[in-house]
């Protein structure tokens, strides 16, 4: 296993992305990872309306019931990440890191601890100092929640899932449920702590700089190959 | 429950992806655990059959818990049948005489609970599988034993908590939990951790036992635990570091290892042997041999010569058992085979009714069988003596372990050219030369071997060997 600053992060746009459709991408690039087909990968997408529970959750979190959700056109789906509920939705940067851990950063926390601190740097490039709370994992300003983070391990030390920062985010659709099964802590979003708005393709710069950074990436490279042509490579993983 | 980061004490079994009965492959994930806003899969050590499940989906339990067995024979049958047939069973270079293995072999019993690696983290793991808080900590400390222990519990309704524990922080061992079956209800009501109403009027020339005391084990007791049972030292994990159950036949032979280390008074002597004369008729014979289909090699020429001379050594041959000398019958001769993984001693019965090719022969079949696994559990029981032939990887001498119930096991080293002196038997003239040659060690019990009889010993067989027959 090469050292991380001889390992390249490849950062792929996917733009908006079904939740169904993304679980789908993920899981096969996980194979590919742990084939060693693919080099780390970090998935930038944003997914229409969603409700996802992780394995911690249930419904006792989902605030509205869920024939609402549907009618709402909020799709629901049970995901094997941890955490509990949260939602996706337009304006939203969701980051979806497929890495292989091994050999040196075996350590579940410490790939949290990770992937806040790349999220806090990130944001710092806009002037916002964001921080961690000891008590729950995930991305805060001012004791508001910016960023949700939620991971799945796969065999061989390979992660999927991942971040879900609120940029643009219509905040009014948390009101679906209670964020991470957290009572009474308030969401936020960047363009509401900058009072201004944020092109989403300069936080994705930010966030995969960031990612080089905290990992110790040698480079990173980036593509905009659109979903669908990856999906017709799914037999192999050339090309993805 | 591996070690998934260095502040990770516990988690969470949320789903099993295989059942018992099921094959697994290695590094096939098994079951997933959560944790902390994470889940993870949890891959398979080995290739096998899932075999027992210990804990079930919702619970939680400290890293290091075992949580499931994999019978890597893939068997789904049941371990402890497993354990007495199909498994040939341990061996090491001093390997279990088969005899104990079967007699020792169902217990996964130190394997069980591998202890968290803290104290902070056990504390806070505990209170966390108890979130009624109902029990005491002593209690949960006997509860976690062994799945042997908690097996026969169930099998005889007892609640492990009631049984008084000698084991490691109070544990119940598989003794404890026997001895506590064998005891009638009245007695176990009148065990000192059960307090109870004294019997009514202790005679007066006999003072009842201090009431708070555990009774003190029995010297019989004890040296029976002295030379049955073992308990590894437990370890700190590291955050670079995977945690997995040891396998049978490592966990069988690293108690045997410990148990033979304590019996055996040990002693190693050593000693040149030159292989010119075997090498010589090796070379000349070598064509004849390969048409009777035998590749005879010079371990085929170390077991013969064993076998010829172990007769006149009735000590190397024999065994002490309790206050007495057994001087076996026959001349069987264990061969340690590297499985690598692992390693297995199958025997050659009879050896001594066995000519040079009939030995070479057994051997490579034995050898074969024992890599495939197919070895019958009679044939890795009885031996008598052991060869075990550190050499074939180059090394120079080795310092076998005796394996129990036998008093000795002879490593041989590498062969090799090395420029010796020689003395001209007839013109008494020195002069240098080339010859083949390796140095044999031999591992004897000094309770039984006296440092002299290893001297012969080794003296007749260095004498078969160099002048063997051409």
């Amino acid at each position: 296993m090469r050292a991380w600053r001889d390992r390249a992060l490849s950062v792929l746009h996917l733009g908006e992305v079904g939740y169904p459709e993304a679980l789908e991408l993920q899981a096969r690039l996980v194979g590919c990872r742990r084939r060693g087909e693919v080099p780390d990968t970090l998935l930038l997408l944003q997914h229409p309306h969603v409700v996802t529970i992780g394995s911690a959750g249930g419904d006792r979190h989902l605030l509205l019931p869920r024939r609402e959700l549907a009618e709402r056109g909020i799709g629901l789906f049970e995901t094997g990440r941890g955490g509990d509920v949260t939602y996706h939705g337009p304006g939203q940067v969701v980051g979806y890191p497929i890495l292989d851990l091994k050999p040196d950063r075996r350590d579940l926390h410490a790939y949290l601890r990770s992937l806040e601190a790349v999220l806090i740097d990130a944001l710092a490039t806009f002037g916002i100092t964001a921080d961690r709370d000891e008590t729950a994992t995930g991305v805060w300003v001012e004791s508001a929640k910016v960023a949700a983070i939620g991971i799945r391990v796969s065999s061989g030390w390979i992660t999927s899932h991942g971040f879900a920062l609120n940029v643009a985010t219509d905040l009014s659709y948390f009101g679906a449920i209670v964020p991470c099964g957290l009572q009474g802590r308030p969401v936020t979003s960047v363009e509401r702590i900058l009072g201004r708005e944020v092109a989403p393709a300069a936080l994705h710069r930010a966030i995969a700089a960031a990612m080089v950074r905290e990992f110790g990436y040698g480079r990173a490279e980036s593509d905009e190959v659109p979903l669908e042509c990856r999906q017709g490579a799914s037999a192999s993983c050339k090309g993805s | 429950m591996p070690q998934m980061g260095e502040s990770i004490a516990e988690g969470t079994v949320s789903k099993w992806l295989k059942q018992v009965g099921d094959a697994v492959e290695r590094d096939e994930p098994i079951l997933e655990i959560s944790t902390d806003k994470v889940d993870a899969e949890i891959p398979s050590p080995s290739a096998g059959a899932l075999v027992e499940v210990l804990v079930a989906e919702g619970e939680t339990v400290e890293v290091g818990t075992i949580v499931a067995f994999i019978d890597p024979n893939g068997s789904s049958d049941d371990r402890a049948q497993a354990a007495v047939s199909d498994d040939p069973a341990p061996a090491g270079s001093s390997s279990p005489s088969a005899e104990e293995s079967a007699q020792t072999a169902p217990p996964p019993a130190n394997t069980e609970v591998a202890e968290p690696s803290s104290g902070a983290t056990s504390g806070a793991a505990a209170t966390d599988d108890d979130p009624d808080c109902t029990t005491t900590t002593e209690e949960r400390l006997r509860a976690r034993s062994t799945p042997v222990v908690r097996r026969i519990a169930a099998e005889a309704g007892i609640e492990i908590a009631e049984v008084p524990g000698t084991g490691h922080g109070g544990r119940v061992t598989k003794q404890d939990i026997l001895a506590h079956i064998e005891k009638t209800p009245a007695e176990r009501v009148a065990d000192p951790l059960q307090p109870a109403p004294q019997p009514s009027a202790p005679t007066p020339s006999a003072p009842a036992p201090p009431p708070a005391a555990r009774p003190a084990p029995s010297g019989d007791d004890l040296w029976d635990r002295f030379s049955t049972e073992v308990e590894h030292p437990v370890f700190p994990v590291r955050a670079e570091d995977t945690v997995e159950a040891m396998d049978k036949v490592r966990r069988l032979t690293a108690e045997h290892m410990i148990l033979a280390k304590r019996v055996h008074a040990h002693v190693h002597s050593v000693v040149e042997i030159d292989f010119t004369s075997v090498d010589t008729v090796r070379r000349e014979m070598k064509e004849q041999w390969a048409k009777r289909g035998a590749r005879v090699s010079y371990t085929a020429f170390v077991a013969w010569a064993c076998s010829r001379i172990l007769r006149d050594f009735p000590t190397v041959n024999g065994v002490i058992s309790g206050d007495s000398v057994i001087h076996r019958g026959a001349v069987n001769l264990g061969m340690a085979v590297d499985l690598n993984p692992g390693l297995i001693v199958p025997v050659i019965h009879d050896a001594d009714d066995l000519g040079l090719v009939g030995l070479a022969k057994k051997i490579v079949d034995l050898a074969t069988r024992a890599k495939s696994r197919q070895l019958s559990p009679g044939e890795i029981q009885g031996a008598t003596f052991t060869i075990t032939n550190p050499g074939v990887l180059g090394t120079m001498v080795g310092m076998p372990v005796i394996p129990k119930g036998t008093s000795a096991i002879l490593g041989t080293g590498t062969i090799e050219k090395r420029v010796v002196a020689l003395t001209d038997p007839v013109t008494g003239g020195d002069s240098v030369a080339i010859r083949k040659r390796s140095y044999f060690s031999l591992g004897y019990d000094h309770r039984l071997v006296d440092g002299a009889d290893s001297a012969r010993f080794l003296s007749v067989l260095k004498e078969v060997l160099e002048d063997f027959p051409q």
